[in-house]
């Protein structure tokens, strides 16, 4: 399976991810702030990542770390 | 598992101080990219500006010079003349680069020197609150062009890239833009392109990115992105003004 | 001792940076320091170094900012009108700890001024080149020999303190033909610049050469530090000349090319009867404060001569503390006083010599 995993404090919430995820998978986590009081971005579905990468290239803030399964 | 995107050697752990989906931080990670392919870390002395990537100089995790504003083209011209083994690259926004130090990139263009500009272009002054930059354009609106900008009042917009585009020692010059995946990935190459000419010893080299300002636009990141697509592009087309990389040595 | 050349003032300088292991010259046309921009465009490049000229003095100041952080020996040359110019490079160069050697080859102003010999820039060097909390050391030289002297020197002082150092010349010394001794100079041992931004070479933390610090704190320890360097070098540093001062009742304080005059005016003085001295200080920065506190309680009143309208004359008023009357003589606009009036002004003061 595909991964992606956020450094969840330095996220601004500023949906530059959300807006790039052709899967549409990422979503404003709004039961959580981090250490900067954003509500910062999360994957729902992640068995449904592509492990494209077009988050974390969108991603000012370098929160976006991408994993993709071996062949 | 391949972990096939994290953050590049040449970024530091400091985080960004940008302001929420300013596009600054993507340009820091591809030019942190770009000296982590080339591997020239060790090599590298980047000249920070002044303006909102004042402190670019605690993000990269080279040797780091700030310079005075518009300056940083005469500083780094000094560092490559004192040690042209050096891989040299200033980053600079518009107000530093387009306004304050106009006589310093224009002469950095003649003189050629091989050193590679990253001008980051949000049309507007960031750090000192939203006025209107040398690349503000037609009509829009800032803190001191609160009716828009007037061209009869405060003139034109410079285009960067085509006037340095005329200059003989301007080897390479690009404008690109980070408003989409696409675009990302194409300022990526524009800034690798930059850097191999530097390494090539071909002259200067410029990267224009079209970049955007939510904060002092007054829009969200996505509005702010539409903006730029929108209004900057027909103005600032993206494209290459130069290219002499495949000249065979010159004179 | 070496062999003497005859040359320029501004020549010598030129040669005298060369011979310092300068290899790097930034510098934007003015008159009166032609000589020494053309010196160096014409003999950096036959001795492994490199001559540049900017576009702007702006421009100049800071392709020097951008040499001496990657740790390179580099000078850069101009008269009154360009200085004004490079102000703002320097307050960003002694902000960020960085040596270099800047020169000022005064000619008249305000504004464009005139091109005739000056020392009206005496304030700006000592003062006000720059803005912040700040001080860097001003040479004034007053022969040829010294300028090649002090020049040497100048390196030497930038490195070992992280500051620029001015040589504070003028058109008449600059213009001036003697005969000059590039003698060895006194060794000082030169600390290693680990600091400079040379690569990490992937081995060390990056070098940061910076001037911005945002936290009030901090920033007010960083200048704490950098007084406490102002402190060891107006301990250390201080250089000046005395001429007769011993048994002098009054004593002329000039410096650079008047020195000379007054120095011929004082030699006519005592022929005269009168008790006079002459006290030059070399250093304007650190000033000799110390010694002319001492001066103030053997002599009876000084005579500031200088070739503005009265600048250094406040610092003698400081330095004495007004213990005993301090009396100015100046001519401005680019004329250099005679000796013939610093006479008079001696007869006038001390009521002695006049016939």
């Amino acid at each position: 399976m595909n991964k992606v995993t956020f450094n969840a404090d330095l996220c601004k919430g500023c949906r530059l991810c959300i807006e790039a995820c052709p899967k549409k998978i990422i979503a404003l986590d709004e039961d959580c702030l981090n250490a900067k009081g954003f509500h910062p971005a999360a994957v729902k579905e992640m068995e449904k990542c592509l492990g494209c990468a077009m988050c974390a290239t969108m991603c000012p803030d370098v929160v976006i770390t991408v994993y993709k399964e071996e062949k | 598992m391949k972990e096939v995107f994290k953050k590049p050697h040449a970024l530091t752990d400091k985080p960004f101080h940008y302001c929420p989906g300013c596009t600054h931080g993507i340009i820091h990670r591809l030019v942190a990219e770009c000296i982590d392919e080339f591997g020239v870390e060790g090599k590298a002395v980047g000249i920070a500006p002044v303006g909102c990537s004042v402190f670019a100089y605690n993000y990269f995790n080279c040797d780091m010079i700030e310079a005075p504003h518009g300056r940083a083209p005469a500083v780094a011209t000094g560092v490559k003349r004192a040690n042209p083994d050096l891989f040299v690259f200033t980053y600079q926004g518009d107000g530093d680069l387009a306004s304050i130090g106009t006589a310093e990139t224009v002469h950095i263009g003649t003189r050629g020197e091989n050193v590679t500009i990253i001008f980051v272009n949000n049309a507007i002054y960031g750090m000192t609150g939203g006025q209107m930059a040398p690349t503000s354009l037609p009509g829009q609106v800032t803190t001191t062009s609160p009716y828009g900008r007037d061209k009869h009042i405060q003139g034109s917009p410079i285009r960067i890239c085509e006037m340095m585009a005329t200059l003989e020692g301007v080897a390479y010059a690009e404008r690109v833009s980070v408003d989409s995946v696409k675009n990302v990935i194409a300022a990526k190459k524009a800034i690798k392109k930059a850097f191999q000419t530097q390494i090539d010893k071909k002259g200067l080299s410029i990267v224009e990115v079209l970049s955007t300002c939510p904060t002092n636009w007054g829009l969200s990141p996505q509005k702010a992105i539409e903006w730029l697509r929108a209004e900057m592009i027909p103005y600032y087309p993206l494209g290459v003004f130069k290219d002499k990389t495949t000249e065979s040595e010159a004179e | 001792m070496g062999r003497k050349l005859l040359m320029k003032g501004n020549e010598a300088l030129a040669e005298a940076a060369i011979r310092a292991g300068c290899k790097l010259f930034f510098g934007y046309p003015i008159t009166p320091q032609t000589e020494l921009s053309e010196y160096m465009a014409k003999n950096m490049p036959k001795r492994g170094g490199l001559s540049l000229q900017a576009e702007s003095e702006i421009a100049a100041i800071n392709m020097v900012l951008g040499a001496s952080a990657a740790g390179a020996r580099v000078i850069t040359s101009s008269s009154s009108p360009g200085i004004s110019l490079k102000s703002e490079g320097i307050s960003y160069i002694v902000g960020s700890d960085l040596p270099c050697v800047i020169v000022n080859v005064q000619r008249a102003g305000p504004g464009l001024g005139g091109i005739q010999p000056s020392q009206a820039d005496y304030f700006q060097a000592t003062k006000a080149l720059g803005h912040g909390d700040m001080h860097f050391i001003v040479l004034a030289p007053a022969s040829v020999q010294e300028i090649a002297t002090l020049t040497g020197e100048a390196f030497d002082l930038a490195d070992i303190y992280r500051m620029p150092v001015m040589i504070l010349a003028d058109g008449a010394l600059g213009q001036m033909m003697e005969p000059v001794d590039f003698e060895e100079k006194k060794h000082r041992e030169i600390p290693e610049k680990t600091w400079a931004c040379t690569g990490t070479k992937d081995g060390r933390p990056h070098n940061i050469v910076n001037s911005l610090i945002i936290e009030p704190n901090e920033l007010e320890s960083v200048l704490e530090e950098r007084y406490k360097r102002y402190a060891e070098i107006e301990e250390k540093e201080v250089m000046y000349e005395e001429f007769m001062t011993d048994d002098a009742e009054i004593i002329v304080t000039a410096f650079g090319i008047t020195a000379r005059i007054a120095r011929t005016a004082v030699t006519a003085a005592r022929e005269k009867g009168i008790k006079a001295g002459l006290f030059r200080p070399i250093t304007l920065w650190p000033f000799p404060t110390k010694r002319l506190r001492e001066l103030a309680d053997k002599a009876d009143r000084f005579l500031c001569v200088e070739m503005n309208k009265g600048q250094m004359v406040y610092d003698i008023k400081l330095a004495t503390e007004c213990r005993k009357p301090v009396d100015f003589y100046g001519r401005t606009g680019g004329i250099v006083p005679e000796p013939a009036e610093i006479l008079n002004e001696l007869e006038k003061l001390t009521g002695k010599g006049k016939e």
